[in-house]
């Protein structure tokens, strides 16, 4: 399989990080004041609700109208983690405030992992195999249909969902996660469209030299064409995860059962079924917390390229 | 080595024929699993959804063939053209302010700094979900203990109902969207205003002219090709408002939040009229096809500005 050469030469770089050596400061001005206050506001109004989601989800539900105005804790508490991860007692939530109704965290949380790993490789994968096809192989059609896909992009989901769950229906297929995956594992026409940008730029020159060393076209792809795109696929793969992990409307349509529940659709159930009268927002607030941690953790790993891959569909 | 090259590549041109035939095959293959989801998933439902929409159809019966009896009834619906015009009104202030204040942030950044980590920040809210945005503000706007009603008490004024109120819950609603889309449209537009040489900024310093002469001489100008591609984006994404409404208001108070995606989820999964529901998609559809017509050509236009 290595009888391939690897064209490391040819291999495109990440760009190179936008150093420009510092000039002389520029003096300082008014306007220049002005305009560091306005983005400091804009940064300050970004950060204030994580840190009152934070401050709410450590608060005791049970008191928590004592102080609305306190940016601290009310009656600091981890009960609402706890009730969150299932590890409170009933009464202890209900002492807190909490409904005692269970949330089986764990289960969601698994669901979420699975649904989404699962439509990222299949989305991924696949795109990548018809992003390639439309960059850089030549057949009868391809702009046609290239075209068809991107006009996909245009079909609001609203109107291709009632077909699709009377199809999922239709096919037995509804609490399962083959439901829930199935619309989003074999393409998206953005991710398709995504990648075919970065394909067309490569080096044709590299194609040629495996071919002439007998690569067909699946090795190419395989062992040339992907190792080289590893950074598109890897911001892709970030954004396609979080879309997923994300996602609402389809998962709340066909996967209502406790087994396959994702947590975007537990949390709005746990919503729904906190009383109107005295909801527990503490508890809703750690479990916000919660389902939100897995994407912050990717966007940890993962900013810069994420940063960078958005200007990258922004260019382009 | 060269020549062997081309040698090799003239030969490659005498087989053309069979290698062409031999591409054509990996081609279909390669497209083959995305063509099967496209097909599925995309262009089935789509044509499905727009025979439903001329059928009487509630899931348990089989669909059964109304003519155009959902059109005539759509065009009689009050509540289907009061969703419209909320959501239009959604559209209208979301988009505003969105790509005012994305524009403002875009340039600040572009012009004060280099920090990816502030780039980062700005971004974190697109990471978390539409639900958990939701429910966050839903708190945050609470009438009794939301933080937003207890700043507006210390500056003296009386407490707003921002979900509650027939004339707040749609602007309350395209802010919280604003907010967590922001800083995506903020870096799309970021990476527009890298395109532009810095030369030129540097030129139009020299010869005087200020950071809001500049701004408008200079880039804005060159920055529409970019805008424009930014609107398509966020005009379209924001037809589709549907996980807010869901999870705070569900079309209240009255009808004043009743977005047409929420109608349409309405009238599909709460009365189970399917026929009707993919009536009024069709109708949206269009819309948004007129609408991305209409700034494809704006687009098209704006290309010249910048080669």
């Amino acid at each position: 399989m290595q009888a391939v050469a690897r064209p490391s030469a040819a291999q495109p770089s990440p760009p190179a990080p936008e150093r420009r050596p510092r000039g002389p400061r520029r003096p300082f001005s008014v306007g220049r004041l002005l305009a560091w206050v306005a983005l400091f506001l804009m940064i300050v109004i970004t950060l204030a609700p994580f840190l009152w989601m934070l401050r709410t989800a450590l608060s005791n539900n049970r008191v928590l109208f004592t102080e609305p105005g306190s940016w601290l804790p009310v009656d600091f508490t981890t009960g609402p983690f706890e009730r969150v991860l299932g590890s409170a007692s009933t009464e202890d939530a209900q002492a807190e405030g909490g409904s005692g109704a269970s949330m089986r965290f764990w289960t969601y949380l698994r669901n979420s992992v699975i649904v989404s790993t699962a439509i990222t490789l299949g989305q991924v994968l696949f795109s990548a195999m018809a992003a390639y096809a439309f960059a850089r192989l030549r057949w009868p059609g391809r702009n046609v249909v290239f075209f068809a896909f991107i006009t996909a992009l245009m079909v609001p989901p609203v109107f291709t969902m009632l077909p699709n769950f009377v199809l999922i229906k239709n096919l037995g297929l509804l609490n399962t996660y083959p439901g829930i995956i199935a619309p989003f594992f074999f393409m998206t026409p953005f991710a398709v469209f995504f990648l075919r940008q970065f394909f067309l730029g490569i080096s044709r020159e590299v194609e040629e030299a495996a071919m002439i060393d007998g690569a067909g076209y699946f090795r190419i792809f395989f062992r040339i064409i992907l190792p080289m795109s590893s950074a598109p696929i890897a911001t892709l793969s970030v954004l396609t995860f979080i879309n997923a992990w994300n996602e609402y409307f389809w998962p709340q349509l066909v996967g209502q059962e406790e087994s396959v529940r994702v947590l975007t659709v537990a949390l709005s159930a746990f919503h729904s079924s906190t009383p109107q009268t005295g909801p527990d927002w503490a508890g809703l607030m750690a479990a916000t917390l919660v389902a939100a941690v897995p994407t912050m953790l990717l966007f940890l790993a993962f900013g810069r390229k994420i940063v960078n891959s958005i200007q990258f569909t922004g260019v382009k | 080595m060269a020549s062997a090259a081309r040698a090799e590549k003239a030969a490659a041109r005498e087989r053309a024929p069979r290698r062409q035939a031999k591409e054509t095959r990996a081609a279909l293959i390669f497209v083959a699993p995305a063509m099967l989801g496209f097909l599925v998933f995309f262009a089935w439902p789509t044509l499905r959804g727009l025979y439903l929409s001329f059928t009487d159809y509630d899931l348990l019966t089989p669909a059964s063939f109304s003519g155009l009896d959902n059109y005539t009834r759509l065009v009689k619906d009050e509540v289907f053209w009061n969703s419209l015009w909320v959501t239009l009104q959604y559209v209208f202030i979301n988009i505003g302010v969105q790509t005012f204040a994305a524009l403002l942030l875009a340039v600040l950044i572009h012009r004060l700094t280099r920090s990816v980590v502030i780039r980062g920040i700005i971004l974190l809210p697109y990471l978390i979900s539409n639900v958990v945005v939701a429910l966050l503000w839903y708190w945050m706007a609470d009438y009794n203990l939301g933080i937003i009603n207890e700043m507006l008490s210390w500056v003296g004024f009386d407490p707003v109902a921002f979900f509650g109120d027939e004339d707040w819950a749609i602007p309350t609603i395209a802010m919280v969207n604003v907010w967590r889309h922001l800083g995506y449209t903020a870096l799309l537009i970021f990476a527009g205003l890298q395109t532009i040489n810095r030369d030129v900024y540097e030129a139009a310093a020299v010869d005087g002219a200020g950071e809001v002469r500049i701004f408008f001489r200079i880039t804005l100008p060159l920055l529409r090709p970019v805008m424009a591609l930014v609107l398509v984006l966020t005009v379209i994404g924001s037809w589709q408002i549907f996980d807010t409404v869901a999870v705070t208001t569900q079309g209240g108070p009255v009808d004043a939040t009743r977005v047409v995606q929420y109608y349409i989820f309405d009238q599909a999964f709460n009365r189970f009229d399917f026929g009707y529901a993919s009536a009024i998609s069709v109708v949206l559809f269009l819309i948004l096809a007129g609408v991305a017509l209409v700034q494809l050509k704006m687009l098209r236009a704006g290309e010249s500005d910048q080669s």
